[in-house]
């Protein structure tokens, strides 16, 4: 995926959206800048297909050596597949975090949880500010 | 906000990637590249190490060893020249303030006093627990802190790197030995000490040169496989060697025969605290420090809950990834009849029970050369 066209939430994960059946389906990921803050990765929990999900509600958690963190929903709906052979190879997360890296495709059950959703420029700019 | 203090090879980190946090009022650099590479390269090769956040308190007179001893855990009055000894400043109820190296120095002219080496974020306290103590006479306490610099090399080829600064041969030193040492012509110091398991040395330089002393042991790294380390490995380094830090298995609430450090208290001398250790030595209710390993994938952190059935029977104090050995490992203290190795536990993991088993420590010993 080219990072430039995602939106991306404040907790630091990336969505892109793309129009399936009628519906609208995501694709998530961590973004690039969260993985190299987190470095060293050892442990990652994702939903299983068919959890529902909620915008800013966590989804599962990622952990480093350092922390154990949360991973937040970036938008409401049901979960569709989940990237599992990732959870054996975390280094591909620092290695392709906006391609082979994505951790969730989740069909979109309401719209309105995508309005606070930043462009990458947005986002990008929030990133500097927390250097 | 207090601004935070700076060692000297502060901006060294900066210009290379350290990512600087607050320590206990120090920026210090947890990492630089990766923890796990750093500490890799430290059981491999070589780690260097800043650790001048670390207290450094000089003692001259002739009362000086008479006064460490009444406060400290074991008798320092008797060590001979160059021997260092760990020990911990407790208070009246055993409770550790702090734990500690004292070492026993020569000046060149062969006057001997005292150094001791505490946790950064114990500094001022212990300061004023030895100042509101101090004999009106016969001793001298200096604040050696901010006027030097202290730089740990660590690793199996850490004393080939840092050789060629010392004028001392570092081969012929034991464990646990140091002296002053001559560095770039100014008067410095070294011995054999870490907090990593492994083999090498720490260097105590004064501020002025230890920029220089850094980057002459920091461009040695690259040939022999080594890395500058930062705060993040070290934490892992020394968990798998099972050595205790403050504020997680040392607190005023527990005392040394509880943190299993009973070897670091020895009852021929009188020294505040000693009475309610001895007590407490009789005491088999306590809470014990045990080491754990976690069966899952999980790594337990520190106040994670351990529990047996309905019960909680223990607190974890430390937990990570063990880099070395590819498992996950924590400390924390459990219930004195649940401290045997092989006895199954569970650790609450945000919500979650995760079976961990009691296990002897330390999780990583380095083979010794004999």
């Amino acid at each position: 995926m080219d990072p430039a066209s995602l939106l991306y939430a404040k907790t630091h994960e990336w969505i892109h959206i793309e129009e399936a059946d009628g519906g609208k389906l995501a694709t998530i990921g961590i973004s690039a800048f969260a993985i190299e803050a987190l470095k060293d990765l050892v442990y990652l929990e994702l939903p299983e297909v068919g959890s529902s999900l909620t915008a800013g509600e966590p989804l599962g958690e990622i952990e480093s050596v350092k922390a154990v963190s949360d991973i937040y929903s970036p938008v409401t709906g049901e979960v569709v597949e989940a990237n599992t052979p990732l959870i054996d190879s975390l280094d591909t997360m620092n290695e392709d975090a906006y391609g082979a890296g994505w951790l969730l495709k989740v069909k979109i059950t309401d719209d309105s949880s995508l309005a606070g959703l930043m462009d990458q420029a947005a986002y990008l700019k929030q990133c500097e500010e927390e250097e | 906000m207090t601004s935070l203090l700076k060692t000297p090879m502060h901006d060294w980190h900066a210009a290379h990637d350290g990512r600087m946090v607050d320590f206990t009022g120090w920026s210090m650099p947890v990492q630089y590249s990766s923890i796990i590479d750093e500490h890799n390269a430290t059981r491999n090769a070589a780690g260097l190490f800043d650790v001048s956040h670390m207290a450094r308190f000089r003692f001259d007179g002739d009362q000086a060893g008479p006064f460490l001893d009444s406060i400290v855990t074991r008798r320092v009055e008797n060590l001979k020249a160059g021997q260092i000894r760990y020990a911990m400043v407790t208070k009246e109820d055993g409770g550790i303030l702090d734990d500690i190296l004292v070492y026993r120095l020569a000046d060149a002219q062969g006057q001997l006093y005292y150094w001791v080496v505490v946790n950064a974020g114990n500094r001022e306290k212990i300061a004023s627990w030895i100042r509101e103590r101090l004999p009106e006479s016969g001793v001298t306490f200096t604040d050696l802190t901010l006027e030097t610099a202290m730089i740990a090399v660590q690793g199996p080829k850490a004393i080939e790197l840092a050789q060629p600064l010392v004028d001392v041969t570092l081969s012929e030193m034991k464990y646990y030995s140091g002296c002053e040492t001559q560095i770039l012509g100014q008067q410095s110091w070294v011995s054999r000490t870490g907090y990593t398991g492994e083999d090498g040395c720490e260097i105590t330089v004064p501020a002025e040169i230890a920029v220089e002393v850094w980057r002459t042991l920091a461009d040695g790294l690259a040939a022999i496989g080594g890395l500058p380390c930062g705060l993040g490995c070290r934490d892992t380094l020394r968990l798998e060697a099972a050595m205790p830090l403050y504020g997680h298995e040392l607190s005023e609430q527990i005392n040394p025969i509880q943190a299993d450090l009973k070897f670091a208290v020895s009852m021929d001398h009188e020294f505040i605290g000693k009475a309610a250790i001895s007590a407490s030595i009789e005491d088999g209710k306590q809470m014990k420090r045990v080491g754990l390993q976690m069966q899952g994938r999980r790594a337990a952190r520190e106040h994670y809950t351990i529990h047996l059935g309905d019960q909680q029977v223990g607190e974890v104090t430390s937990g990570s990834f063990s880099p070395t050995l590819d498992i996950n490992i924590a400390m924390g203290y459990v219930q004195p009849e649940l401290a045997e190795p092989g006895t199954e536990l569970e650790i609450d993991i945000r919500g979650k029970r995760h079976l961990a088993t009691v296990v002897a420590l330390p999780f990583y010993s380095r083979k010794r050369k004999t």
